[in-house]
Protein backbone atom coordinates (compact mmCIF):
# COMPACT_ATOMS: atom_id res chain seq x y z
CA UNK A 1 0.00 0.00 0.00
CA UNK A 2 2.57 2.64 1.10
CA UNK A 3 4.75 1.34 -1.91
CA UNK A 4 2.31 1.68 -4.16
CA UNK A 5 1.30 5.43 -3.00
CA UNK A 6 5.23 6.33 -2.61
CA UNK A 7 5.37 5.08 -6.47
CA UNK A 8 2.86 7.42 -7.33
CA UNK A 9 4.39 10.70 -5.82
CA UNK A 10 7.63 9.55 -7.93
CA UNK A 11 5.24 9.76 -11.16
CA UNK A 12 3.76 12.69 -10.03
CA UNK A 13 7.49 14.30 -9.81
CA UNK A 14 8.82 12.73 -12.45
CA UNK A 15 5.89 13.66 -15.02
CA UNK A 16 5.92 17.68 -13.78
CA UNK A 17 9.47 17.90 -13.76
CA UNK A 18 9.28 16.72 -17.51
CA UNK A 19 6.68 19.48 -17.83
CA UNK A 20 8.24 22.06 -16.38
CA UNK A 21 11.35 21.36 -18.78
CA UNK A 22 9.08 20.74 -21.96
CA UNK A 23 8.57 24.38 -20.91
CA UNK A 24 12.06 25.54 -20.59
CA UNK A 25 12.64 23.73 -24.29
CA UNK A 26 9.72 25.28 -25.95
CA UNK A 27 11.13 28.96 -24.71
CA UNK A 28 14.39 28.48 -26.48
CA UNK A 29 12.47 26.66 -29.23
CA UNK A 30 10.66 30.20 -29.61
CA UNK A 31 13.47 32.31 -29.75
CA UNK A 32 15.63 29.70 -32.38
CA UNK A 33 13.19 29.44 -34.85
CA UNK A 34 12.69 33.04 -34.51
CA UNK A 35 16.53 33.71 -34.60
CA UNK A 36 16.49 30.70 -37.67
CA UNK A 37 14.06 32.34 -39.66
CA UNK A 38 15.06 35.69 -39.98
CA UNK A 39 18.60 34.40 -40.88
CA UNK A 40 17.28 32.00 -43.07
CA UNK A 41 15.16 34.65 -44.76
CA UNK A 42 17.43 37.54 -44.35
CA UNK A 43 20.45 36.15 -46.05
CA UNK A 44 18.85 35.30 -48.95
CA UNK A 45 18.32 39.00 -49.76
CA UNK A 46 21.04 40.14 -47.94
CA UNK A 47 23.83 41.73 -50.50
CA UNK A 48 26.04 44.77 -50.43
CA UNK A 49 24.07 47.11 -52.88
CA UNK A 50 21.14 46.29 -50.71
CA UNK A 51 22.93 47.86 -47.80
CA UNK A 52 24.07 50.84 -49.43
CA UNK A 53 21.38 52.22 -52.33
CA UNK A 54 18.44 54.16 -51.73
CA UNK A 55 14.86 52.67 -52.44
CA UNK A 56 13.49 52.38 -55.85
CA UNK A 57 10.50 54.09 -56.77
CA UNK A 58 7.09 51.93 -55.22
CA UNK A 59 6.81 49.36 -58.00
CA UNK A 60 10.13 48.79 -59.41
CA UNK A 61 12.13 45.76 -57.88
CA UNK A 62 15.65 46.21 -56.47
CA UNK A 63 16.96 49.25 -54.27
CA UNK A 64 18.16 48.84 -50.66
CA UNK A 65 18.41 50.89 -47.78
CA UNK A 66 20.85 53.08 -47.10
CA UNK A 67 18.79 55.95 -45.99
CA UNK A 68 16.98 54.01 -43.44
CA UNK A 69 20.33 52.86 -42.04
CA UNK A 70 21.65 56.31 -41.83
CA UNK A 71 18.50 57.59 -40.91
CA UNK A 72 18.14 55.14 -37.90
CA UNK A 73 21.74 56.03 -36.57
CA UNK A 74 20.81 59.75 -36.43
CA UNK A 75 17.90 59.52 -34.82
CA UNK A 76 19.66 57.31 -32.56
CA UNK A 77 22.52 59.36 -31.49
CA UNK A 78 20.49 62.91 -31.10
CA UNK A 79 18.49 60.83 -28.58
CA UNK A 80 21.15 59.64 -26.92
CA UNK A 81 22.48 63.20 -27.00
CA UNK A 82 19.24 64.47 -25.27
CA UNK A 83 18.70 61.42 -23.08
CA UNK A 84 22.09 60.68 -21.79
CA UNK A 85 23.15 63.80 -19.71
CA UNK A 86 19.57 63.60 -18.07
CA UNK A 87 19.49 60.15 -16.96
CA UNK A 88 23.60 60.26 -15.25
CA UNK A 89 22.83 63.84 -13.68
CA UNK A 90 19.47 62.61 -12.82
CA UNK A 91 20.85 59.32 -11.25
CA UNK A 92 23.90 61.05 -9.57
CA UNK A 93 21.22 63.42 -7.46
CA UNK A 94 19.30 60.28 -6.45
CA UNK A 95 22.33 58.22 -5.40
CA UNK A 96 23.82 61.58 -3.77
CA UNK A 97 21.36 63.44 -1.96
CA UNK A 98 18.16 61.84 -3.57
CA UNK A 99 16.90 59.91 -0.10
CA UNK A 100 14.58 62.80 0.42
CA UNK A 101 11.29 63.25 -0.68
CA UNK A 102 12.05 64.70 -3.70
CA UNK A 103 14.41 61.47 -4.47
CA UNK A 104 11.10 59.27 -3.54
CA UNK A 105 8.98 61.77 -6.98
CA UNK A 106 11.63 61.85 -9.31
CA UNK A 107 12.12 57.74 -8.75
CA UNK A 108 8.52 57.59 -8.80
CA UNK A 109 8.34 59.77 -11.90
CA UNK A 110 10.96 57.42 -14.04
CA UNK A 111 9.13 54.49 -12.95
CA UNK A 112 5.51 55.44 -14.49
CA UNK A 113 7.95 57.11 -17.40
CA UNK A 114 9.89 53.04 -17.75
CA UNK A 115 6.57 51.10 -17.86
CA UNK A 116 4.37 53.81 -20.41
CA UNK A 117 4.17 51.81 -23.69
CA UNK A 118 6.23 53.21 -25.90
CA UNK A 119 3.51 54.37 -28.60
CA UNK A 120 2.30 57.08 -26.11
CA UNK A 121 4.91 58.07 -24.92
CA UNK A 122 5.07 58.90 -29.43
CA UNK A 123 1.63 60.58 -29.10
CA UNK A 124 3.69 62.41 -26.42
CA UNK A 125 5.78 63.99 -28.13
CA UNK A 126 3.40 64.19 -31.37
CA UNK A 127 1.54 66.61 -29.41
CA UNK A 128 4.52 68.59 -27.86
CA UNK A 129 6.13 68.80 -31.16
CA UNK A 130 4.75 67.52 -34.07
CA UNK A 131 1.37 69.58 -34.08
CA UNK A 132 3.27 72.89 -32.57
CA UNK A 133 5.19 72.89 -36.33
CA UNK A 134 2.85 70.97 -38.18
CA UNK A 135 5.35 69.02 -39.83
CA UNK A 136 6.93 65.75 -39.15
CA UNK A 137 10.31 65.30 -37.93
CA UNK A 138 12.99 63.55 -36.72
CA UNK A 139 13.67 65.88 -34.13
CA UNK A 140 10.09 64.64 -32.62
CA UNK A 141 11.57 61.13 -33.30
CA UNK A 142 14.56 61.38 -31.14
CA UNK A 143 12.85 63.50 -28.45
CA UNK A 144 10.29 59.99 -27.98
CA UNK A 145 12.90 57.88 -28.45
CA UNK A 146 14.92 60.01 -25.54
CA UNK A 147 12.01 59.82 -22.96
CA UNK A 148 11.99 55.93 -23.09
CA UNK A 149 15.80 55.74 -22.31
CA UNK A 150 15.84 58.57 -20.06
CA UNK A 151 14.39 56.23 -17.01
CA UNK A 152 17.01 52.85 -18.34
CA UNK A 153 19.75 55.23 -18.02
CA UNK A 154 18.65 56.72 -14.91
CA UNK A 155 18.12 53.24 -13.24
CA UNK A 156 20.98 51.50 -14.57
CA UNK A 157 23.55 54.61 -13.73
CA UNK A 158 21.81 54.74 -10.31
CA UNK A 159 22.47 51.11 -9.33
CA UNK A 160 26.44 51.61 -10.89
CA UNK A 161 26.61 54.06 -8.61
CA UNK A 162 25.65 52.22 -5.84
CA UNK A 163 28.40 49.79 -6.32
CA UNK A 164 31.43 52.22 -5.97
CA UNK A 165 32.87 51.29 -2.45
CA UNK A 166 32.68 54.16 0.28
CA UNK A 167 36.48 54.21 0.89
CA UNK A 168 37.11 55.59 -2.52
CA UNK A 169 34.86 58.99 -2.03
CA UNK A 170 36.47 59.07 1.81
CA UNK A 171 39.54 58.92 0.32
CA UNK A 172 38.71 62.05 -1.58
CA UNK A 173 37.11 63.76 1.07
CA UNK A 174 39.85 63.10 3.41
CA UNK A 175 41.91 65.04 1.32
CA UNK A 176 39.74 67.96 1.68
CA UNK A 177 38.61 67.73 -2.46
CA UNK A 178 35.17 69.52 -2.47
CA UNK A 179 32.24 67.08 -2.76
CA UNK A 180 31.11 68.03 -6.44
CA UNK A 181 34.66 67.39 -7.11
CA UNK A 182 34.62 63.85 -6.00
CA UNK A 183 32.03 63.14 -7.54
CA UNK A 184 33.11 64.49 -10.89
CA UNK A 185 36.45 63.47 -11.03
CA UNK A 186 36.30 59.89 -8.49
CA UNK A 187 32.66 58.24 -8.27
CA UNK A 188 31.64 58.86 -11.86
CA UNK A 189 34.65 57.41 -13.72
CA UNK A 190 35.23 54.45 -11.14
CA UNK A 191 31.58 53.55 -12.51
CA UNK A 192 32.03 54.51 -15.95
CA UNK A 193 32.41 51.04 -17.44
CA UNK A 194 28.90 50.33 -16.18
CA UNK A 195 27.22 53.93 -16.94
CA UNK A 196 28.32 52.78 -20.77
CA UNK A 197 27.00 49.40 -20.22
CA UNK A 198 23.43 50.90 -19.18
CA UNK A 199 23.72 53.12 -22.02
CA UNK A 200 23.97 50.69 -24.41
CA UNK A 201 21.65 48.92 -23.18
CA UNK A 202 18.96 51.24 -23.75
CA UNK A 203 20.49 52.94 -27.08
CA UNK A 204 19.94 49.39 -28.62
CA UNK A 205 16.88 48.95 -26.77
CA UNK A 206 15.70 52.56 -28.87
CA UNK A 207 16.59 51.19 -31.95
CA UNK A 208 14.53 48.62 -32.44
CA UNK A 209 11.60 51.05 -31.57
CA UNK A 210 9.16 51.64 -34.55
CA UNK A 211 5.68 52.66 -32.27
CA UNK A 212 7.01 56.15 -31.37
CA UNK A 213 8.91 56.96 -34.71
CA UNK A 214 5.46 55.96 -37.11
CA UNK A 215 4.20 59.26 -36.59
CA UNK A 216 7.05 61.30 -35.14
CA UNK A 217 10.31 60.65 -37.73
CA UNK A 218 7.17 59.53 -40.41
CA UNK A 219 9.90 57.94 -42.68
CA UNK A 220 11.29 59.32 -45.96
CA UNK A 221 12.53 57.15 -49.06
CA UNK A 222 15.29 59.81 -49.95
CA UNK A 223 17.91 61.17 -48.00
CA UNK A 224 17.05 62.79 -45.56
CA UNK A 225 16.68 66.69 -45.07
CA UNK A 226 17.67 67.49 -42.03
CA UNK A 227 16.44 67.40 -38.34
CA UNK A 228 13.15 69.35 -39.43
CA UNK A 229 11.91 66.96 -41.87
CA UNK A 230 11.10 63.81 -41.93
CA UNK A 231 13.99 60.82 -41.82
CA UNK A 232 13.90 56.93 -42.19
CA UNK A 233 14.67 54.56 -40.10
CA UNK A 234 15.03 51.32 -40.25
CA UNK A 235 12.23 50.08 -38.39
CA UNK A 236 9.68 51.89 -40.06
CA UNK A 237 11.06 50.49 -43.23
CA UNK A 238 10.54 47.11 -41.79
CA UNK A 239 6.73 47.98 -41.04
CA UNK A 240 6.19 49.30 -44.24
CA UNK A 241 7.75 46.78 -46.38
CA UNK A 242 6.09 44.30 -44.59
CA UNK A 243 2.53 45.16 -44.67
CA UNK A 244 2.71 46.08 -48.03
CA UNK A 245 1.55 43.98 -51.01
CA UNK A 246 4.71 43.60 -53.16
CA UNK A 247 6.71 40.20 -53.14
CA UNK A 248 9.85 42.44 -53.40
CA UNK A 249 9.40 44.48 -50.88
CA UNK A 250 8.62 41.11 -48.70
CA UNK A 251 12.26 40.04 -48.95
CA UNK A 252 13.81 43.35 -48.73
CA UNK A 253 11.71 43.64 -44.99
CA UNK A 254 14.13 40.30 -43.80
CA UNK A 255 16.88 41.72 -44.76
CA UNK A 256 16.32 44.96 -43.09
CA UNK A 257 14.88 43.14 -40.31
CA UNK A 258 18.05 40.56 -40.09
CA UNK A 259 20.45 43.93 -40.14
CA UNK A 260 18.12 45.35 -37.21
CA UNK A 261 18.02 41.92 -35.26
CA UNK A 262 22.47 41.84 -35.92
CA UNK A 263 22.50 45.03 -34.38
CA UNK A 264 20.17 45.01 -31.75
CA UNK A 265 21.06 41.83 -30.38
CA UNK A 266 24.79 42.59 -30.49
CA UNK A 267 24.15 45.51 -28.16
CA UNK A 268 22.03 43.60 -25.98
CA UNK A 269 24.37 40.59 -25.50
CA UNK A 270 27.33 42.70 -25.44
CA UNK A 271 26.00 44.94 -22.83
CA UNK A 272 24.04 41.71 -20.63
CA UNK A 273 27.59 40.09 -21.21
CA UNK A 274 30.02 43.03 -19.52
CA UNK A 275 27.30 43.71 -16.47
CA UNK A 276 27.76 39.87 -15.79
CA UNK A 277 31.29 40.28 -15.45
CA UNK A 278 30.80 43.11 -13.95
CA UNK A 279 28.69 42.58 -10.77
CA UNK A 280 28.57 38.72 -10.48
CA UNK A 281 26.12 36.92 -12.55
CA UNK A 282 23.52 36.66 -10.17
CA UNK A 283 21.28 39.53 -10.87
CA UNK A 284 22.92 39.82 -14.66
CA UNK B 1 20.13 64.15 3.07
CA UNK B 2 21.37 67.57 1.34
CA UNK B 3 22.79 68.40 4.62
CA UNK B 4 24.70 64.95 4.11
CA UNK B 5 28.06 67.13 2.69
CA UNK B 6 28.45 69.41 5.36
CA UNK B 7 30.23 66.86 7.91
CA UNK B 8 30.90 67.90 11.17
CA UNK B 9 29.44 71.34 11.09
CA UNK B 10 31.51 72.65 7.77
CA UNK B 11 28.80 74.36 5.76
CA UNK B 12 28.21 73.17 1.96
CA UNK B 13 30.66 75.38 -0.20
CA UNK B 14 29.40 77.40 -3.26
CA UNK B 15 30.87 74.99 -6.03
CA UNK B 16 28.80 71.90 -3.72
CA UNK B 17 25.86 73.90 -3.54
CA UNK B 18 25.92 74.84 -7.43
CA UNK B 19 26.62 71.28 -8.22
CA UNK B 20 23.78 69.98 -6.28
CA UNK B 21 21.24 72.14 -7.83
CA UNK B 22 22.42 71.52 -11.54
CA UNK B 23 21.70 67.30 -10.79
CA UNK B 24 18.64 68.57 -9.10
CA UNK B 25 17.89 70.18 -12.47
CA UNK B 26 18.61 66.61 -14.15
CA UNK B 27 16.11 64.74 -12.02
CA UNK B 28 13.46 67.22 -11.66
CA UNK B 29 13.10 67.35 -15.57
CA UNK B 30 12.21 63.78 -15.40
CA UNK B 31 9.50 64.73 -13.20
CA UNK B 32 8.39 67.64 -15.80
CA UNK B 33 8.50 65.01 -17.99
CA UNK B 34 6.40 62.72 -16.78
CA UNK B 35 3.86 65.63 -15.95
CA UNK B 36 3.96 67.45 -18.94
CA UNK B 37 3.13 63.73 -20.68
CA UNK B 38 0.08 63.72 -18.66
CA UNK B 39 -1.08 67.15 -19.00
CA UNK B 40 -0.51 66.92 -22.91
CA UNK B 41 -2.86 63.16 -22.83
CA UNK B 42 -5.55 65.66 -20.63
CA UNK B 43 -5.30 68.45 -22.52
CA UNK B 44 -5.18 66.98 -25.80
CA UNK B 45 -8.29 64.72 -25.43
CA UNK B 46 -10.75 67.61 -23.74
CA UNK B 47 -12.54 67.90 -26.89
CA UNK B 48 -13.29 63.87 -26.84
CA UNK B 49 -14.30 63.78 -22.91
CA UNK B 50 -16.41 66.97 -23.69
CA UNK B 51 -18.46 66.09 -26.32
CA UNK B 52 -18.78 62.35 -25.63
CA UNK B 53 -18.40 62.08 -21.59
CA UNK B 54 -17.16 59.01 -19.83
CA UNK B 55 -19.80 56.97 -22.25
CA UNK B 56 -16.76 57.23 -25.06
CA UNK B 57 -15.14 54.41 -23.06
CA UNK B 58 -18.54 51.96 -23.65
CA UNK B 59 -19.80 53.30 -26.21
CA UNK B 60 -18.96 51.09 -29.64
CA UNK B 61 -19.38 52.89 -32.39
CA UNK B 62 -15.62 54.78 -34.39
CA UNK B 63 -16.29 56.54 -37.32
CA UNK B 64 -14.00 59.41 -38.34
CA UNK B 65 -16.29 60.44 -41.25
CA UNK B 66 -19.98 60.78 -39.23
CA UNK B 67 -17.26 61.74 -36.38
CA UNK B 68 -18.92 59.27 -33.86
CA UNK B 69 -16.10 58.03 -31.27
CA UNK B 70 -16.26 55.47 -29.15
CA UNK B 71 -13.48 53.54 -27.18
CA UNK B 72 -14.97 50.08 -26.63
CA UNK B 73 -13.68 47.95 -29.63
CA UNK B 74 -10.18 48.96 -28.83
CA UNK B 75 -10.26 48.49 -25.14
CA UNK B 76 -12.22 45.03 -25.86
CA UNK B 77 -9.55 44.03 -28.16
CA UNK B 78 -6.31 45.22 -25.62
CA UNK B 79 -8.36 43.39 -22.81
CA UNK B 80 -8.96 40.12 -24.37
CA UNK B 81 -5.43 39.74 -26.63
CA UNK B 82 -3.52 40.67 -23.04
CA UNK B 83 -5.69 38.15 -21.67
CA UNK B 84 -5.23 35.32 -24.47
CA UNK B 85 -1.53 36.09 -24.09
CA UNK B 86 -1.55 35.57 -20.26
CA UNK B 87 -3.26 32.33 -20.66
CA UNK B 88 -0.46 31.12 -22.76
CA UNK B 89 2.54 32.60 -21.68
CA UNK B 90 1.06 32.66 -18.09
CA UNK B 91 1.72 28.60 -17.57
CA UNK B 92 4.45 28.03 -19.72
CA UNK B 93 6.65 30.92 -18.03
CA UNK B 94 5.96 29.87 -14.83
CA UNK B 95 6.50 26.32 -15.86
CA UNK B 96 10.13 27.24 -17.01
CA UNK B 97 10.32 28.97 -14.25
CA UNK B 98 10.02 26.11 -12.00
CA UNK B 99 12.61 24.12 -13.80
CA UNK B 100 14.74 26.34 -14.45
CA UNK B 101 14.98 27.73 -10.29
CA UNK B 102 14.36 24.11 -8.70
CA UNK B 103 15.82 21.47 -11.14
CA UNK B 104 18.10 22.37 -13.58
CA UNK B 105 21.66 23.24 -12.28
CA UNK B 106 22.85 26.81 -11.65
CA UNK B 107 25.02 26.96 -14.66
CA UNK B 108 23.01 25.92 -17.06
CA UNK B 109 19.90 27.65 -15.44
CA UNK B 110 22.13 31.13 -16.17
CA UNK B 111 22.84 30.27 -19.52
CA UNK B 112 19.03 29.01 -20.48
CA UNK B 113 17.89 32.65 -18.87
CA UNK B 114 20.69 34.93 -20.72
CA UNK B 115 18.52 33.51 -24.00
CA UNK B 116 15.07 33.58 -23.28
CA UNK B 117 16.15 37.52 -22.46
CA UNK B 118 17.60 37.58 -25.55
CA UNK B 119 14.05 36.65 -26.69
CA UNK B 120 12.77 40.25 -24.64
CA UNK B 121 15.32 41.71 -26.80
CA UNK B 122 13.53 41.34 -30.27
CA UNK B 123 12.28 44.20 -32.01
CA UNK B 124 8.95 44.31 -31.70
CA UNK B 125 8.79 44.81 -35.70
CA UNK B 126 10.65 42.05 -36.35
CA UNK B 127 8.35 39.74 -34.45
CA UNK B 128 5.34 41.44 -36.45
CA UNK B 129 7.35 40.21 -39.93
CA UNK B 130 7.03 37.06 -38.46
CA UNK B 131 3.51 37.09 -37.49
CA UNK B 132 2.60 37.95 -40.75
CA UNK B 133 4.43 35.34 -42.40
CA UNK B 134 4.72 32.43 -40.17
CA UNK B 135 1.74 32.96 -37.34
CA UNK B 136 -1.13 33.87 -39.92
CA UNK B 137 -0.59 31.32 -42.67
CA UNK B 138 -0.42 28.91 -39.47
CA UNK B 139 -3.44 29.98 -37.60
CA UNK B 140 -5.00 30.13 -40.96
CA UNK B 141 -4.08 26.39 -41.50
CA UNK B 142 -4.94 25.06 -38.31
CA UNK B 143 -8.51 26.87 -37.64
CA UNK B 144 -10.68 25.26 -39.91
CA UNK B 145 -10.05 21.96 -37.28
CA UNK B 146 -10.66 24.05 -34.48
CA UNK B 147 -13.91 25.26 -36.02
CA UNK B 148 -14.47 21.87 -36.86
CA UNK B 149 -14.29 20.40 -33.50
CA UNK B 150 -14.99 23.07 -30.99
CA UNK B 151 -17.20 24.85 -32.72
CA UNK B 152 -19.58 24.59 -30.15
CA UNK B 153 -17.88 26.61 -28.34
CA UNK B 154 -18.43 30.94 -29.71
CA UNK B 155 -14.71 31.48 -29.31
CA UNK B 156 -13.92 29.16 -32.44
CA UNK B 157 -16.57 30.18 -34.92
CA UNK B 158 -16.58 32.20 -37.88
CA UNK B 159 -14.34 32.49 -41.20
CA UNK B 160 -10.67 31.90 -40.61
CA UNK B 161 -8.99 34.52 -42.09
CA UNK B 162 -5.69 34.19 -40.19
CA UNK B 163 -5.24 37.68 -39.12
CA UNK B 164 -7.54 38.20 -35.52
CA UNK B 165 -7.26 37.68 -31.85
CA UNK B 166 -5.63 34.92 -31.57
CA UNK B 167 -2.66 35.31 -33.77
CA UNK B 168 -2.21 38.93 -31.96
CA UNK B 169 -2.46 36.44 -28.63
CA UNK B 170 0.06 34.30 -29.46
CA UNK B 171 2.81 37.13 -30.82
CA UNK B 172 2.08 38.56 -27.77
CA UNK B 173 2.68 35.49 -25.63
CA UNK B 174 6.01 35.01 -27.18
CA UNK B 175 6.61 39.13 -26.08
CA UNK B 176 5.73 38.64 -22.47
CA UNK B 177 6.88 35.00 -22.25
CA UNK B 178 10.62 36.29 -21.30
CA UNK B 179 9.26 38.78 -18.79
CA UNK B 180 7.40 35.78 -16.80
CA UNK B 181 10.14 33.58 -16.88
CA UNK B 182 13.08 35.53 -15.79
CA UNK B 183 11.29 37.47 -12.97
CA UNK B 184 9.37 33.97 -11.79
CA UNK B 185 13.03 32.64 -11.65
CA UNK B 186 14.41 35.42 -9.73
CA UNK B 187 11.15 35.02 -7.23
CA UNK B 188 11.61 31.43 -7.01
CA UNK B 189 15.50 31.56 -6.93
CA UNK B 190 14.94 33.70 -3.19
CA UNK B 191 13.08 30.98 -1.70
CA UNK B 192 14.95 30.42 1.28
CA UNK B 193 16.86 26.86 1.41
CA UNK B 194 16.45 26.16 4.86
CA UNK B 195 12.16 25.94 4.00
CA UNK B 196 13.13 23.49 0.95
CA UNK B 197 15.09 21.65 3.02
CA UNK B 198 12.93 21.21 5.88
CA UNK B 199 10.10 19.65 3.53
CA UNK B 200 12.47 17.40 1.95
CA UNK B 201 13.99 15.96 5.43
CA UNK B 202 10.11 15.45 6.11
CA UNK B 203 10.04 12.89 2.90
CA UNK B 204 8.45 15.17 0.23
CA UNK B 205 9.39 14.61 -3.46
CA UNK B 206 11.22 17.96 -5.18
CA UNK B 207 7.66 18.52 -6.92
CA UNK B 208 5.58 18.35 -3.81
CA UNK B 209 8.59 20.77 -1.93
CA UNK B 210 7.86 23.09 -5.20
CA UNK B 211 4.04 22.91 -4.92
CA UNK B 212 4.07 22.83 -0.77
CA UNK B 213 6.39 25.40 -0.06
CA UNK B 214 8.37 27.10 -3.17
CA UNK B 215 5.01 28.23 -5.00
CA UNK B 216 3.24 29.51 -2.31
CA UNK B 217 6.31 31.38 -0.90
CA UNK B 218 6.82 33.01 -4.17
CA UNK B 219 2.98 32.83 -4.96
CA UNK B 220 2.90 36.95 -4.68
CA UNK B 221 6.32 38.04 -6.78
CA UNK B 222 4.95 35.63 -9.53
CA UNK B 223 1.85 37.23 -9.65
CA UNK B 224 3.87 40.49 -9.83
CA UNK B 225 5.70 39.42 -12.54
CA UNK B 226 2.32 38.15 -14.17
CA UNK B 227 0.89 41.79 -13.74
CA UNK B 228 4.32 43.11 -14.95
CA UNK B 229 4.33 41.22 -18.22
CA UNK B 230 0.34 42.33 -18.47
CA UNK B 231 1.12 45.58 -18.46
CA UNK B 232 3.96 45.01 -21.24
CA UNK B 233 1.10 43.16 -23.32
CA UNK B 234 -1.28 46.03 -22.95
CA UNK B 235 0.30 49.22 -25.18
CA UNK B 236 2.20 46.62 -27.31
CA UNK B 237 1.75 47.97 -30.52
CA UNK B 238 3.99 46.84 -33.56
CA UNK B 239 3.39 43.33 -33.46
CA UNK B 240 -0.06 43.08 -33.03
CA UNK B 241 -0.77 46.01 -35.02
CA UNK B 242 0.50 44.12 -38.24
CA UNK B 243 -1.65 40.94 -37.35
CA UNK B 244 -4.62 41.41 -35.32
CA UNK B 245 -6.59 42.39 -39.05
CA UNK B 246 -7.63 46.27 -37.42
CA UNK B 247 -11.17 45.91 -37.75
CA UNK B 248 -13.28 47.95 -34.71
CA UNK B 249 -15.73 45.47 -34.16
CA UNK B 250 -16.50 42.93 -31.11
CA UNK B 251 -16.83 39.70 -31.51
CA UNK B 252 -16.91 36.60 -29.38
CA UNK B 253 -14.73 34.42 -32.04
CA UNK B 254 -11.42 34.39 -31.69
CA UNK B 255 -10.64 34.00 -35.21
CA UNK B 256 -11.96 37.45 -36.23
CA UNK B 257 -10.31 40.62 -36.88
CA UNK B 258 -10.22 43.26 -34.02
CA UNK B 259 -8.54 46.37 -33.08
CA UNK B 260 -6.67 47.54 -29.68
CA UNK B 261 -5.47 51.01 -28.56
CA UNK B 262 -1.81 51.42 -29.39
CA UNK B 263 -2.61 49.79 -32.95
CA UNK B 264 -5.19 52.61 -33.77
CA UNK B 265 -3.01 55.09 -32.33
CA UNK B 266 -0.28 53.71 -34.54
CA UNK B 267 -2.93 53.70 -37.83
CA UNK B 268 -4.77 56.77 -37.01
CA UNK B 269 -2.87 59.27 -35.49
CA UNK B 270 -0.97 60.42 -38.33
CA UNK B 271 -3.71 60.83 -40.42
CA UNK B 272 -6.58 62.58 -37.74
CA UNK B 273 -7.34 65.55 -39.28
CA UNK B 274 -10.59 67.16 -37.63
CA UNK B 275 -10.08 68.05 -33.98
CA UNK B 276 -12.62 65.41 -32.43
CA UNK B 277 -10.88 62.76 -34.44
CA UNK B 278 -7.62 63.55 -33.07
CA UNK B 279 -9.07 64.26 -29.36
CA UNK B 280 -10.54 61.05 -29.71
CA UNK B 281 -7.52 59.29 -30.22
CA UNK B 282 -5.88 61.20 -27.68
CA UNK B 283 -8.48 60.10 -25.33
CA UNK B 284 -7.25 56.59 -26.35
CA UNK B 285 -3.76 57.34 -25.37
CA UNK B 286 -4.56 58.43 -22.04
CA UNK B 287 -7.12 55.54 -21.45
CA UNK B 288 -3.80 53.40 -22.29
CA UNK B 289 -1.80 55.48 -19.92
CA UNK B 290 -3.91 54.97 -16.43
CA UNK B 291 -4.53 51.35 -17.36
CA UNK B 292 -0.59 50.23 -17.48
CA UNK B 293 -0.08 53.08 -14.81
CA UNK B 294 -3.11 51.20 -12.53
CA UNK B 295 -1.09 47.48 -13.81
CA UNK B 296 2.56 48.62 -13.01
CA UNK B 297 1.26 50.05 -9.59
CA UNK B 298 -0.77 46.60 -8.87
CA UNK B 299 2.60 44.54 -9.85
CA UNK B 300 5.17 46.81 -8.18
CA UNK B 301 3.07 46.23 -4.69
CA UNK B 302 2.96 42.37 -5.45
CA UNK B 303 6.27 42.12 -6.33
CA UNK B 304 7.23 44.03 -3.34
CA UNK B 305 5.55 42.56 -0.97
CA UNK B 306 7.49 38.86 -1.44
CA UNK B 307 10.09 40.54 1.54
CA UNK B 308 7.18 41.10 3.85
CA UNK B 309 6.04 37.82 3.34
CA UNK B 310 9.70 36.49 3.86
CA UNK B 311 9.09 37.51 7.83
CA UNK B 312 6.12 35.49 8.06
CA UNK B 313 7.00 31.52 9.96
Amino acid sequence: MTDARLRRRKIVNGLMFSLTAACTIACLAVLFVILGYIVYHGAAALDWSFLTRLPKPVGEPGGGIANAMVGSAKIVALAAVLGVPVGVLGAVYLHEFGHNRIGFVIRYAADLLNGMPSIVIGVFAYGLIVLPMKRFSALAGSAALAVIMIPIVLRSTEEFLRLVPASLREAGLALGVPRWKVILLVVIPSAWGGILTGILLAVSRIAGESAPLIFTAFGNRFWDNGWLNPMSALPLTIYTYAISPYEDWHRQAWAAAMVLVLVVLAGNVLARLLMRGGRGASNA
Amino acid sequence: MSKGGAVAGLTERAGDRLFRYGVLCAGLAVVGLAAALALELASGSRLAWSEFGPAFLWSSSWNPVSERFGALPFLYGTLVSSALALAIAGPLGVGSAIFLAELAPRRISDACCFFIEILAAVPSVVLGLMGIFILVPGVRAVSPFLIEHLGFLPFFRGTPYGVGMLTAGLILSIMILPYITSISREVLLSVPRPLKEAALALGATRWETVRLVSLPYARSGILGAVFLALGRALGETMAVTMVIGNSPRISASLFDPAYTMAAVLANELAEATSDLHLHALMAIAGTLFMLTLGMNALARWMILGTPTARRRP
